[in-house]
């Protein structure tokens, strides 16, 4: 058997550092799944009342509060979900470690910067 | 002990040339691929909001792309993907539970999450188109 030694796997695993956050990738994943059910039922319920919609048309829809309220939200939801779950592809599916490291690091940019001008052009076209 | 086991090149299992997968195996493969390929449905809506927020032509620009042959197909694309990753979502926080891990049920409410999609899919898309 591999196992020869006497020390027991606690002992082994202990000062290795922390299996970093536990189960909090896995709990928001179902908590922006939840919340994704009625907000995505909501935006495809928005685009087809907004078919063919010209520009007047779209930013005055955007601009009534509770729209502009729930795309923020839209928005922070589905990117933080999207975030997470191509996070999980990346780690399951890239061996490469530095490859790997990149893409999560790009990912993650990515959202950032992709949240930042979400909210900021809901914003400007609300305000 | 430890050489013998290095030495021998053993097949991954599920061995994915030889192995026929299971519907469950299948949905839960597709799911990924669902929602991995709703990354272009974030890309368009990032560019309907920026396009919008920059002014009347940029917005008029993501119109005619929405509205193209590419533009439809992945509207409807999205569509699909967006359904079926919600409906397949519910099972798996079902499962979360711990409820329904029954093989039978397993693959029947398989089933239904496929049957659940196909219809939420015709009927926005009736609604679209009438």
């Amino acid at each position: 058997m591999k196992n020869e030694s006497i020390r027991t796997s606690l002992a082994k695993g202990r000062g290795l550092g922390s299996a970093r956050n536990g189960t909090e990738h896995w709990y928001m994943q179902r908590i922006t799944a939840i919340a994704n059910i009625p907000l995505s039922l909501w935006i495809v319920w928005s685009f087809l009342s907004l078919i063919g919609a010209s520009y007047d048309e779209f930013t005055i829809w955007l601009a009534y509060p509770l729209n502009a309220i729930l795309m923020i939200i839209f928005v922070l939801n589905v990117f933080y979900h999207a975030y997470l779950g191509i996070q999980v592809v990346i780690e399951d599916y890239v061996s490469n470690e530095i490859l790997k490291m990149i893409k999560l690091i790009g990912v993650k940019l990515f959202f950032f910067a992709a949240s930042v001008a979400a909210i900021f052009s809901i914003l400007k076209i609300a305000l | 002990m430890d050489n013998i086991d290095k030495e021998i090149k053993r097949p991954l299992s599920p061995h994915l040339q030889v192995y026929r997968l299971p519907i469950t195996a299948l949905m839960s493969i597709s799911n990924r691929i669902a929602g991995v390929s709703m990354i272009f449905g974030i890309f368009m809506l990032l560019w309907l909001l920026i396009g919008a927020a920059i002014g009347p032509d940029s917005y008029k620009y993501f119109m005619d792309f929405a509205s193209s042959t590419i533009g439809k197909i992945m509207i409807f694309g999205w569509s699909v993907a967006l359904f079926y990753h919600m409906c397949n979502g519910i099972r798996h926080l079902i499962w979360d539970t711990g409820l329904m891990f029954d093989k039978n049920i397993a693959e029947k409410s398989g089933y239904i999450v496929i049957l659940a999609a196909i219809i939420l899919t015709i009927v926005t898309w009736y609604c679209a188109l009438n």
